[in-house]
């Protein structure tokens, strides 16, 4: 008798959640088509009234401007262009976020974003075929990017566009550009190496009994794909098999990401890894302080200073291509890219824009000379790192 | 007085006189109807991948025979043998003392147990290496005490075989604990009045019992672990579902990932026709008239402690692991003067989501449930594997098979919460149905009979009396669905409607770039929003106390008592 109390008091409480589940949602919907209360996924009751001040410390997004009343605030010269757009970010929201708004309310475009996995929303983009929501996709990494070139999925971006960026950071099809550049370097633990312990070139790293164990890579990660990719296209595919089996005959640790290379360096669990630049500027951020870790850049052309970049391209099948390109232009001016250098630490690509101090300036890393639209045929890459027993 | 574990042969007489009503198919087209039209829903996934895998022709082959596929199967089998193993090892004492002891503050510790379900695996595993991994906390706390260098590799497989037994031995507890705590001691009776030991009586009457709710729980574990790619990617074990995402990845090959998942399928199959195999024709309800007793309570006495403290370090190891490393995370961010936002919206999304879904899969599971466990042939096959196929593959398989059919066929539906919940449902029904199926399993068709031959109508006597019955199953299966739907990733990333955050999302997102103090918050809010309901039905459910006076009357009530069967 008492369970059955119970069971009616559940019941009537499920139902109530119920109702209220179907509802609200439901109502959101229909308020989000016209006029979009928030349009950005990161905000709802966590509004606090300055967007950028504390941007260092608070990586999240926390302003979300109402769209449509903030445009005639904010003083950009830019004219608003109206209307909606939808962008699907392989670029996390905890990064980008606070961009989205800012361009929300410069530009008054209803941006809706759908973050994910830069990989996975381009295999729904390519499901999606020619009913594609997406206007615009923003991703991680020149590979994807490449992916749907190749399948005719993008339109090609006006020339003045592109030519803000150096040739070496764009689709020499005009069919994406790069927004902002990632270099590859090694991080080292500073307790235990100094600079002069690095070795001269990567490829000098198998072999050298000193590195036994001690050193860290994350085989699954995409920018180590594109690295691998770019010393296939450089050096052969025999240079780039010989590499990798010589580091994983020295007992290299595979991580999953380049996240966790950094920390088991800060950690002492492995003296030095090959990562992106900027996670240890972002990890001594967060932590507020100096973290006994340095990134080492390569700049004389080796392979190990590949630059590879997240990047944009305008979808064939979007409904919205004028927006679009209105949010590109504004991904390439100096308020946007500005915003590259101080909260993500990459480095912006329009001239005029300096990067962090705290990294090597552009200029001074010589790339290898490759086409990063090369890097696109990770296929033989998968194959190899299969191969070598890596994935 | 007897009870029946033998072969069910009382069925064929009934299903004789009823073929004329029922059809060639042999059950209700009431009941075939919608379980059948579930089934086709669960094979979106599976005619995708059959698509996908042809298009890319001689291309996926070679994919397939490419590298190490053997290996990486091998490598899943291993893993999911050994975790549904271990998990099997570690519930069983665990029901026994929750139900059939007089262990200490035993309703604690009951939903104790259950809690780690509420934990996800990628939040398991991040904390577990952050406890545990070379220069984690337990090392550099053990470090100045005894000098210890070098814990035992946490990466590979004894991270995954670990992170992942202690997070999915709940799925076994569960429906080990629904089961044990019903048990009719009059069979064990017997067998010691017969002269059989305790240890005789347990393995030769109890433990045979016991099988279908081991069978069940298995097989959710079982193929959890075969679909799981949270943490065996982030503690480096090189599982088949690695592969499948590297494929999507790396290659954007979307025939290569489509070919290999049909191979993941397939090992579904093998493990889904072993658990029926195992599970074999028996029944387990009560063949005679009279009530069934709950099972007299073992005094624990000198071994009290041990029990305690069994149930106190697993709960410390499950429980006490991620909520100190998620404690530490918000005491970082708090003092590196990182403002914490509270995700109400968030949490509100996640809830109200996984109560949709959970209701949704309930009511579904409901037709499959009584297909497959009244009408139990050939149909009630083919409409089971499928669903458990699905349930088994990655999430983002299933995840780009409603994208692809979605975006084709449902476009006004697409990416709205309609889609979102039809992808949850495909998801996680088969847990709904294995909750129902054991609860319809105790529940004889005899009171059925019984209650038609008074008069009612087949409809009343499901809502008046089967249902009731069910109850127990109904919420079992019910949390189940909503704590997975809540710790879902691929599918809620790809299908919910644009920008509509959930606390798994911010989680997700906010890990991906390394800000550990903002994934902190909604963490601790995803666990107290999966386990406050848990935790609350379990504690309604306990067994109800019978000191001393036995229980009479029917089963009915009996049932409703003892609150049975995950």
């Amino acid at each position: 008798m008492q369970f059955q109390v119970n069971r009616r008091v559940f019941l009537r409480a499920v139902t109530a959640a119920l109702v209220a589940g179907t509802t609200f949602p439901l109502l959101q919907a229909c308020g989000g088509r016209a006029e979009s209360p928030t349009p950005t996924a990161a905000s709802g009751t966590e509004a606090s009234p300055e967007p950028t001040a504390t941007a260092v410390t608070t990586p999240m997004t926390h302003a979300p401007p109402s769209p449509t009343g903030a445009a005639t605030v904010t003083p950009v010269a830019r004219g608003t262009v109206g209307g909606s757009l939808t962008v699907y970010s392989g670029r996390s929201e905890s990064l980008i976020g606070p961009l989205m708004d800012q361009a929300r309310s410069a530009l008054g475009i209803d941006v809706r974003v759908r973050y994910g996995d830069t990989a996975e929303l381009a295999a729904a983009i390519l499901e999606e075929g020619g009913r594609s929501p997406a206007d615009l996709f923003f991703a991680q990494d020149a590979g994807a990017l490449g992916a749907l070139a190749r399948e005719g999925r993008f339109i090609e971006l006006d020339t003045e566009i592109l030519e803000r960026v150096e040739p070496r950071f764009r689709s020499p099809q005009g069919l994406w550009v790069g927004i902002s550049g990632r270099a590859r370097t090694v991080v080292y633990n500073t307790d235990q190496l100094t600079e002069s312990d690095i070795p001269a070139s990567i490829l000098d790293f198998p072999g050298d009994e000193r590195w036994r164990a001690k050193l860290g890579w994350a085989p699954t990660n995409g920018s180590f794909q594109a690295f691998v990719t770019a010393l296939r296209v450089l050096r052969g595919g025999d240079a780039a098999r010989s590499w990798l089996i010589g580091l994983k005959e020295l007992g290299t640790r595979a991580y999953e990401n380049n996240t966790a290379i950094v920390r088991a360096t800060i950690a002492g669990e492995i003296l030095a890894g090959f990562v992106n630049h900027y996670y240890l500027v972002r990890e001594e951020s967060q932590a507020g302080r100096d973290l006994p870790a340095a990134n080492y850049f390569y700049r004389n052309g080796d392979p190990g200073a590949l630059i590879n970049v997240a990047g944009v391209g305008i979808l064939a099948s979007g409904r919205n291509q004028e927006p679009a390109k209105a949010l590109v232009d504004y991904l390439l001016a100096p308020e946007a890219q500005q915003f590259f250098a101080e909260r993500t630490f990459e480095y912006p690509l329009i001239d005029g824009v300096p990067a962090s101090p705290k990294l090597l300036p552009l200029e001074e890393i010589q790339t290898p000379n490759i086409d990063l639209s090369d890097l696109d045929d990770l296929q033989g890459t998968l194959a190899l790192l299969q191969e070598v027993g890596l994935l | 007085m007897t009870i029946g574990i033998g072969k069910a042969q009382t069925q064929t007489t009934q299903a004789r006189s009823r073929r004329l009503w029922y059809g060639r198919l042999g059950a209700p087209t009431l009941i075939v109807a919608p379980a059948g039209s579930l089934a086709a829903l669960s094979l979106i996934p599976l005619v995708y991948l059959l698509v996908r895998a042809l298009e890319g022709g001689e291309q996926t082959l070679a994919t397939l025979w490419r590298g190490r596929t053997l290996d990486l199967i091998q490598n899943t089998l291993v893993l999911t043998a050994a975790v549904t193993g271990c998990s099997a090892v570690l519930s069983l004492p665990l029901a026994w003392l929750t139900t059939r002891t007089d262990l200490p503050a035993r309703r604690l510790w009951s939903v104790v147990a259950a809690l780690p379900l509420a934990v996800p695996s990628y939040v398991a595993a991040f904390t577990a290496v952050a406890a545990f991994g070379p220069r984690g906390a337990l090392q550099q706390l053990l470090q100045p005490l005894f000098g210890l260098e070098r814990l035992p590799e946490i990466y590979g497989f004894t991270g995954a075989w670990l992170v992942l037994t202690l997070y999915t031995y709940p799925y076994l507890y569960l429906s080990l604990r629904g089961v044990m705590g019903s048990l009719d001691p009059a069979l064990e009776e017997a067998a010691r009045s017969l002269g059989h030991g305790p240890w005789s009586t347990f393995l030769r009457i109890t433990l045979p019992q016991l099988r279908p709710a081991m069978a069940s729980g298995a097989l959710l574990t079982a193929l959890y672990v075969v679909s799981d790619f949270g943490a065996v990617s982030l503690l480096n074990y090189d599982a088949f579902t690695r592969v499948i995402y590297n494929q999507y990845r790396l290659a954007f090959d979307r025939s290569g990932a489509a070919g290999l998942a049909l191979v993941l399928a397939t090992l579904t199959l093998v493990i889904v026709g072993a658990d029926r195999a195992w599970r074999g024709p028996h029944r387990y309800h009560r063949s005679s008239s009279g009530a069934s007793r709950p099972p007299q309570r073992v005094r624990l006495g000198r071994w009290t402690p041990v029990g305690l403290a069994y149930c106190g370090g697993l709960a410390l190891l499950t429980l006490g692991t991620p909520l100190a490393v998620i404690g530490y995370w918000v005491v970082q961010g708090l003092r590196s003067g990182n403002p914490f936002v509270l995700t109400w919206r968030a949490a509100w999304h996640s809830t109200s989501v996984s109560l949709l879904a959970a209701a949704l899969s309930v009511a579904a599971a409901f037709p499959i449930a009584v297909l497959l466990v009244r009408y139990s042939g050939w149909i009630s096959r083919l409409v089971e594997f499928p669903l458990w196929v699905s349930y088994a593959l990655p999430g983002i398989v299933t995840a780009l098979a409603l994208v692809s059919f979605g975006a084709r066929y449902l476009s006004p539906l697409y990416q709205t919460l309609a889609m979102l919940l039809l992808a949850y449902l495909i998801r996680f029904l088969p847990e709904a149905v294995g909750s129902l199926r054991a609860s319809l399993l105790q529940v004889s068709p005899h009171v059925e009979e019984a209650a038609r031959s008074l008069g009612h109508s087949p409809l009343r006597v499901w809502l008046r009396v089967t249902a009731p019955l069910l109850w127990p199953g109904i919420t079992s299966g019910g949390t189940l669905v909503f704590l997975t739907t809540m710790k879902e990733l691929p599918a809620t990333l790809l299908l919910s409607p644009i920008g509509y955050e959930t606390l798994a999302t911010k989680v997700w997102n906010a890990t991906r770039e390394l800000f550990w103090s903002d994934a902190a918050l909604p963490a601790f809010l995803l666990f107290l929003v999966a386990a406050l309901p848990m935790a609350i039905l379990l504690w309604r459910q306990q067994p109800t106390e019978w000191a001393g006076t036995p229980v009479s009357g029917d089963r009915e009530r009996q049932a409703r008592a003892t609150g049975s069967n995950w």
